[in-house]
């Protein structure tokens, strides 16, 4: 009797302290996982999310204070990841994914009045002071601030198209799907 | 078909189908089944068609209740190959709850409750027989003599219609065990084994099913017909049956050799029970074997060793049933071991190397 | 000579009496010719003739771009009528880089190169007469065949190997080549064999084609070729894909992720040295190539000779056309070609077959579950096992396909001939190769993304900065000018 409650009290101790000492020589700095997610947002700090930016959003995503699906030019696919890398189990059916866009600049509205230049976060949008502006397909992330930006409303959203080099073979349809 | 974009190739087609295959399987089992009905009569004949029908029923049950299109499936030939097989391995003259039951088990929960077709870990068929031997050990074990149709000691059609609905308790046959039932409880009373073959079968009558036990399981010669057949066509590889008939000789022949009284030689182990039937038309069922050749040999070789054990070292006379389904389990992990190598790469998926040219 | 056995394959039904008693064929000019930019593997080639410009047989309409890449030259004498995007002949059917024009009915040749003396000249010339030819892997591949010569420059190689294996069924086209073009099929391989820097040359051909062997044998034995040999290899499919015929004739494997090369040998496909031939000894550029029309949906198949950016629909016009609604079009073999998303799009460089398959020749069966009946790892030629790679693109578990060898997988679609539950595995393959290229392209494209906005975030704090420092020097000359007219002040007053 005695004897078994020493040996577990002994073993309680032993266990305890182990743990008490795992706790202060392996505790974490920081939040590993908050870097880990900025390093898979967007990273144009667009704003689009409410947050000042894709550290802060991914901060707030650690926390748990924000939904995977916070990100609109990440999409569907970012939303999904996020859940995965969150061990979220989240229902992304209603999310409406939007694909990937790009922006468009109409030639016949713009006044080339460079709004959209300054707000852009990558540099997409190539044009001068009163020369119509074009957009670089391969920089524009879709964030759509050029979007709000544009006081003519010259400036849309268009979903990005298929090309010869981007086009593969979609996903057979479920089997028996008829 | 709901084909939106481009349809990809390949755009031709070797003809074959999971019907295809599965009639295949059917013809092959044809001799010994009709060997089977012959041997055993009307009442065989009964039981047979009712655990068909049954499993047909289920089947459509199933799907209807999964909400998969029943026609397409019904019609596969799956669900009909599944009752038959089970039918095989009844006792001939069994009532027929035993036949219903026995496809119920098989098709719904051997097969449905993992998700139908191709999803199930364990052969449905030894499913049923395990389940129905575990839970009506009697009414499983009765087998009897064979009494050929219309020989005179075989029932007429009114009585075999009273068998197969009421049991044959009430007509006076003469249930015997099978061979191994025998052989099994004349050891355990301490008999020495050559005394109790005298009086029992020779092998010839093994070989050709002039004997006690299952309805469609007597015939060792028939069996091997339709498994060669079943080869002929390329419906199944030579792997498992091999690897499952040479390991039972090896290891039969070594325990006889120090032994005679006390093990059974290697041809009555391989000729009786549901040995040779099980290694042409149940460690061959595709769904519950590995996918590669050197996975059926140790599938094969496993129920082999594990029915060897149970015949021999436990309780029941017969453990195929129990040696399949415990190589089942293990099939998942043969096939996650045991993979093809691949083209330009070492077995351990290592690009090869050659000497610095 | 000792043959190797492959693993896996099958036999298809090889369909080839359709055409292969067809003599080759010219046909009558199209109207109007629409020649794609990219026809090749790599860079599309960049058009360098204007919208109105006249232009002259094998003149060059468009140069390669980067290192690999090819011209494309023009197919007939006539008239550029655009510059623009046309339906590509492609699975999709998206559009791609198109020059059209419209020939004159004179066919008159340009100015070409002068011919070279084959054996006299070092192999770099060779190649380099390939390169400018627009020469292109014939079978299909459509890989410029010169970088595939340069090998030498970076390999120890030592045997060059002639694809004639002509697996796919239907296909007759090279059987055709071989057979009536003998001696210049001979040739170009000999050439070929030069300009690679190897000693012996070997041309490969299925059993299947006796007629060509026989005269491929004769031809060698006539010239007195040592350097060439022909060798019948057994008919199974297939038997035409690069590292499995080297396997065959020489009993090694090619590494994984390697080029044949890394064990001293190139593969190039018959046609292709026809088009060496003509490109070295006659100075023409490749702008026509033999394409075979057959399947059952098709009135009149054969073989013909069919300039580069003829319309499909010409060809099959010429045919006489559908006979019934064809259940699939298809651009080369049943088992690896492409279905044809317009009969508008043109014939290119790796056009080696166009096939109109009928109902009863086009697989139809419903799909089934997977029965895991394991005739699909029986067949792969690839020692892989398709029915689980496939189970987990289903799942979309990709790495989990890529760990089991997704990526060794050549798209041969054995298994998917053999599958009894109809299963489109091929289609799995290619759609997780391709989702995997593109989640590959949008990391990529999100790495760019980083950088231009980390560059303009620097940028925009050192305007900033800068901005700052001009406001702090303007600051100090006002405050300093301050001072001056207050010491000035503080004079004055003091005076």
């Amino acid at each position: 009797m005695i004897e078994a409650m020493g040996i577990l009290l002994g073993l309680g101790v032993a266990l305890g302290g182990g743990l008490g000492v795992a706790a202060r020589l392996l505790k974490v700095e920081g939040n590993p996982v908050a870097a880990e997610i900025e390093e898979m947002m967007p990273g144009t700090n667009c704003g689009q999310c409410g947050h000042p930016g894709c550290s802060a959003a991914a901060a707030a995503l650690a926390a748990g204070s924000a939904p995977v699906s916070l990100c609109p030019p990440g999409g569907k696919a970012l939303a999904s990841a996020l859940a995965d890398k969150l061990g979220i189990v989240s229902d992304l059916s209603g999310m409406a994914d939007r694909g990937s866009v790009i922006a468009f600049v109409f030639e016949d509205l713009c006044i080339g009045c460079t709004k959209c230049l300054k707000r852009c976060p990558t540099d997409a949008i190539v044009g001068a002071s009163r020369q119509i502006h074009g957009v670089v397909d391969d920089a524009c992330t879709g964030c759509e601030q050029c979007a709000e930006a544009c006081p003519t409303g010259a400036i849309v959203m268009r979903p990005e198209t298929d090309t010869l080099a981007t086009w593969h073979w979609p996903k057979p349809a479920d089997r028996l799907a008829a | 078909m709901t084909a939106r974009g481009p349809i990809g190739g390949p755009h031709t087609h070797s003809g074959a189908s999971v019907g295809r295959t599965m009639g295949l399987v059917a013809v092959a089992l044809v001799p010994a089944t009709a060997y089977g009905l012959y041997a055993f009569g009307w009442p065989a004949l009964f039981l047979f068609s009712g655990t068909v029908v049954a499993a047909l029923l289920w089947e459509a049950l199933s799907l209807k209740l999964a909400g998969k299109p029943v026609r397409l499936f019904l019609f596969d030939g799956s669900a009909l190959l599944t009752g038959w097989i089970v039918a095989m391995t009844l006792p001939p003259w069994a009532p027929w709850w035993i036949g219903v039951l026995g496809a119920f088990v098989a098709i719904v929960l051997g097969k449905h409750a993992f998700g139908g077709l191709g999803q199930n870990v364990f052969n449905p068929a030894m499913i049923a027989r395990i389940f129905l031997l575990i839970s009506f050990p009697v009414e499983m074990t009765q087998f009897l003599e064979p009494r050929p149709l219309l020989s005179p000691g075989a029932p007429g059609l009114a009585e075999s219609l009273a068998i197969f609905v009421f049991g044959h308790a009430g007509f006076d046959a003469i249930s015997s065990a099978s061979l191994l039932g025998t052989v099994k409880t004349a050891l355990g009373q301490g008999t020495a084994l050559p005394d109790i073959l005298s009086n029992s079968h020779g092998l010839l009558p093994l070989a050709i099913g002039a004997v006690p036990g299952s309805l469609g399981e007597t015939s060792a010669v028939l069996l091997v017909l339709g498994g060669l057949f079943l080869l002929a066509t390329r419906v199944i590889t030579w792997h498992a049956p091999v690897a499952m008939i040479a390991t039972m000789a090896a290891l039969s022949g070594g325990f006889h050799l120090a032994d005679p009284a006390r093990f059974l030689d290697p041809a009555t182990q391989l000729l009786s029970g549901t040995f040779l039937f099980a290694a042409f038309f149940i460690v061959t069922d595709y769904v519950t074997a590995p996918a590669t050749g050197t996975g059926k040999l140790i599938f094969g070789a496993g129920v082999a060793f594990l029915t060897f054990v149970i015949r021999t070292f436990a309780a029941y006379p017969e453990g195929i049933g129990f040696a399949v389904l415990l190589m089942n389990a293990t099939v998942p992990l043969i096939d996650h071991v045991v993979r093809p190598r691949i083209y330009g790469r070492t077995r351990s998926g290592e690009p090869i190397r050659y000497e610095e040219r | 000579m000792k043959l190797f056995r492959i693993s896996g394959g099958i036999h298809p039904k090889e369909s080839k009496e359709l055409s292969a008693d067809r003599p080759i064929e010219r046909l009558p000019l199209a109207s109007v010719l629409r020649i794609p930019l990219q026809q090749h593997i790599g860079g599309p080639a960049v058009a360098v003739v204007d919208k109105g410009d006249a232009v002259k047989k094998g003149q060059i309409l468009a140069v390669g771009r980067g290192m690999v890449s090819a011209p494309v030259h023009a197919p007939t004498s006539g008239r550029i009528v655009s510059i623009g995007r046309f339906v590509a002949p492609h699975a999709s059917g998206l559009p791609g880089q198109t020059i059209t024009m419209r020939p004159d009915g004179r066919d008159e040749w340009g100015e070409l190169p002068a011919p070279i003396d084959a054996f006299g000249v070092d192999p770099a010339v060779i190649a380099e007469r390939v390169a400018a030819s627009g020469i292109v892997g014939m079978g299909g591949a459509t890989f410029p065949s010169a970088v595939k010569l340069n090998l030498r420059n970076r390999h120890k190689l030592d045997t060059l190997v002639i694809n004639a294996a002509e697996c796919e069924p239907y296909l007759t086209c090279d059987d055709r080549l071989m057979r009536e073009r003998t001696a210049e099929v001979v040739d170009g391989v000999r050439i070929m064999r030069h300009g690679l820097g190897v000693g012996r040359a070997i041309v490969a051909v299925e059993a299947n084609k006796p007629a060509a062997l026989a005269a491929l044998r004769l031809a060698v034995a006539a010239g007195g070729f040592a350097d060439v040999t022909v060798v019948e290899v057994p008919t199974r499919y297939p038997m035409g894909s690069e590292k499995h015929l080297v396997q065959t004739l020489t009993g090694q494997e090619t590494p994984a992720r390697a080029l044949t090369a890394d064990i001293g040998i190139v593969v190039h496909n018959v046609a292709t040295a026809f088009a060496v031939y003509e490109a070295v000894r006659l100075g023409r550029p490749l702008i026509a190539r033999i394409v075979t029309v057959s399947g059952g949906a098709i009135t009149r198949p054969g073989n013909f000779e069919v300039p580069i950016g003829t319309p499909v629909s010409h060809l099959v016009e010429q045919c006489g056309g559908f006979r019934g609604t064809p259940e699939r079009l298809l651009l080369g073999g049943p088992m690896m070609g492409q279905p044809l998303a317009s009969t508008r799009a043109s014939i290119v460089k790796g056009v080696n077959g166009v096939l109109a398959l009928a109902a009863a020749e086009a697989p139809t069966g419903p799909i089934m579950p997977c029965i895991r009946c394991a005739s699909c790892v029986a067949a792969c030629p690839c020692g892989l096992a398709p029915f689980d790679m496939a189970a987990r693109i289903r799942k979309e578990e990709l790495d989990g396909a890529v760990r089991i060898g997704l990526l060794d997988c050549i798209a041969c679609g054995s298994c998917a001939w053999v599958c009894p539950a109809n299963i489109p595995l091929v289609q799995y393959f290619n759609y997780a190769k391709g989702k995997l290229t593109a989640e590959q392209r949008t990391k990529h494209k999100q790495e760019e993304t980083k950088r231009l906005a980390k560059f303009r975030a620097d940028r925009l704090e050192q305007q900033r900065k800068a901005k700052e420092e001009a406001m702090a020097r303007m600051k100090a000359e006002r405050e300093a000018k301050k001072r001056q007219a207050e010491a000035a002040a503080r004079v004055e007053v003091e005076g």
